[in-house]
């Protein structure tokens, strides 16, 4: 099956960056109602003083409790590996290349230079029943920026060349 | 009803061979050339080819809006859509004025939800019965009971029944085998119960609940008057739920659906005891249902029409009685001895693979069309993709039933259902494609 590579059952298998911490500032929980996939998550953002990037958030914690099957628990992983420490801005940059790549029916195989290992889940692309189960931990993702008053807005745009 | 001893046979290889040849869709092949394997039939069964044809023919032949106008083409569809009606009470073992149609199961069980709350409203009882009429009004301090195993269509309406009524919803329990908790019905069950609704078979577990003569559930509720609701839905295409109608059964309604039992979606049926239709005030109302309408206010048609506003859906109705028929034609006491005989090989080959579990009574016999199950370690959803790769088509999730599978503390379950044309070795193929999954994920299989 072209669907369940190593890397997914690793990140399934042990998924890295797991469990809920301190400090944060927005907690959200989210359901995927179909099949009853749960995940909690956190985010603690930190502004950049100075410098080009002044007053830009970044992502300095993203943490979560993930409930569900191998494609929702490995794609939270992914997620917090891939965002972990990086400016929000670039987080959402990766969001809107795997969001493409997903929702591609199999035609987008996506970029590694852009969404690092979440090419991982191209396979998933064509199964659409599957799609939401990659991205509920990111749902809950944007959901919980927004709450913590970041800009989601270029999550929401085409990426180039797409 | 018994599920004891059968005295009809199971369906034979052959006979099975040519149920199948009647469901063109069994033919076709998934997945990259893999022979379907369907086991999903609790969510939806498929429909064969008479099913098809009468849709068909009903179309191409006699299509015209039913109960309106004076045509020939008016009144052949109109025949063809009471003729249908006639088919679900010989089915039923009711009369037709106790058929009513609705889309699906999920329609009738919110008209039987909004009668009681509708029935509140000034003078919506006036003139009905008053030995059916009191059993109608729901308020502050009365109860509304289901149980713990109730698909979501027969859970929800209920608790926004409460909700408009100030009713206090209450649930028999389900113990760790998957059935009632029948030990406490008086614990749930008492003087201001009065609406019991209930699932004749659970959709995830197979359970089937009794509710034949001693009853304990219809017993403790026809003691202290309330109404007995059944949700049909997974035995109809099963078993014969003629006794369920039976004068004397304590059932005051049930609805099933059309597109579980052969026919096509967009059609169910709501059956209720005569004096309750005419005692319960109308769901949806317009054109159809009405007797005299003024600008002011409108007086409605008898039962079946009352609940039956606009021009409804004749040829599903048709499609069902030919799906029906079909069913029929077999037998139903066959048709419930061949799915005995795949629930005994299922539970058998699931029971040779200790790293699953399956959800649910151990007894074949307390059990019909579907076996859910979990394996340690590997998410249903997972279970089902590794299915679906061998052309192996089941359900994955909670089924619609999300309160059982908390009370099961599993998050979620695997479901393989049966329909008429199931063969003993497409479960064979099941079991084989279970097989992959240990590897798959690195269990110890």
């Amino acid at each position: 099956m072209d669907l369940y590579g190593e890397l997914i059952l690793d990140h399934a298998k042990r998924p890295q960056h797991a469990g809920l911490r301190e400090p944060y500032d927005v907690e959200v929980n989210h359901v995927n109602p179909t099949c009853g996939d749960e995940i909690s998550l956190r985010v603690h953002l930190e502004t950049v003083a100075g410098g080009a990037q002044d007053g830009a958030p970044v992502l300095r914690d993203v943490s979560y409790d993930a409930l569900g099957c191998s494609i929702s628990v490995a794609s939270a992983s992914v997620l917090a590996e891939e965002s972990l420490g990086r400016p929000v801005a670039e987080t959402l940059e990766t969001y809107r290349h795997l969001h493409a790549m997903l929702t591609s029916r199999g035609t987008d195989p996506g970029d590694a230079e852009q969404i690092g290992d979440a090419v991982a889940f191209a396979g998933v692309a064509k199964y659409p029943a599957r799609v939401k189960c990659a991205l509920l931990p990111w749902t809950a993702y944007l959901d919980a920026l927004a709450r913590a008053g970041a800009d989601i807005s270029a999550a929401s745009e085409r990426p180039e060349g797409a | 009803m018994t599920t004891g001893q059968l005295a009809a046979q199971p369906l034979s290889r052959v006979e099975i061979g040519r149920i199948r040849a009647d469901f063109p869709l069994l033919r076709r092949t998934v997945r990259g050339g893999r022979p379907l394997v369907y086991l999903d039939s609790g969510a939806t069964s498929q429909k064969p080819r008479v099913v098809l044809d009468a849709e068909r023919e009903f179309y191409e032949r006699h299509n015209a809006a039913v109960h309106r106008g004076a045509h020939q083409l008016a009144e052949e569809a109109t025949d063809a859509f009471e003729g249908a009606r006639e088919t679900v009470a010989r089915f039923l073992g009711a009369g037709t004025g106790e058929v009513v149609f609705t889309k699906n199961g999920t329609e009738g069980l919110n008209l039987l939800a909004y009668a009681f709350s509708n029935a509140g409203a000034p003078g919506a009882l006036d003139g009905a019965d008053d030995s059916w009429a009191r059993r109608l009004r729901l308020g502050t301090g009365d109860e509304v009971v289901v149980t713990e195993m109730e698909h979501h269509a027969n859970l929800v309406p209920w608790q926004e029944l409460c909700r408009r009524t100030g009713a206090t919803l209450r649930w028999i329990g389900v113990d760790d085998d998957g059935e009632l908790d029948v030990a406490r019905l008086d614990e749930v069950v008492g003087e201001r119960t009065r609406v019991v609704a209930l699932t004749h078979v659970s959709n995830v577990l197979g359970t089937v609940n009794d509710l034949g003569p001693g009853s304990p559930v219809v017993a403790a509720a026809r003691a202290v008057g309330a109404l007995v609701v059944v949700d049909a839905c997974q035995s109809a295409p099963h078993l014969d739920i003629r006794p369920l109608t039976a004068a004397d059964s304590g059932v005051d309604a049930l609805v099933f659906t059309g597109h579980k039992t052969l026919g096509p979606s967009g059609v169910g049926v709501l059956w209720a005891r005569r004096g309750l239709l005419e005692a319960m005030p109308p769901f949806l109302t317009g054109g159809s249902m009405i007797e005299v309408v003024r600008m002011e206010r409108s007086t409605y048609a008898p039962p079946p029409a009352k609940f039956e506003a606009g021009v409804p859906m004749a040829a599903q109705a048709v499609g069902l009685a030919a799906g029906l028929d079909y069913l029929t034609e077999v037998g139903l006491d066959r048709v419930h001895a061949h799915d005995q005989q795949l629930m005994r090989h299922t539970l058998d080959l699931l029971a040779d693979r200790p790293w699953l579990r399956v959800l649910g009574p151990p007894d074949p016999q307390r059990r019909i069309g579907a076996v859910s199950f979990v394996a340690d370690g590997v998410h249903p959803h997972d279970v089902g993709q590794v299915l679906d790769d061998s052309g192996v088509a089941v359900r994955t999730g909670h089924h619609c039933a999300w309160p059982l599978h908390r009370r099961l503390r599993v998050p979620a379950s695997t479901r393989a259902s049966f329909g008429i044309y199931t063969s003993l070795e497409e479960v064979d193929t099941l079991a084989e494609a279970l097989d992959r999954v240990p590897g798959i994920f690195g269990l110890a299989g």
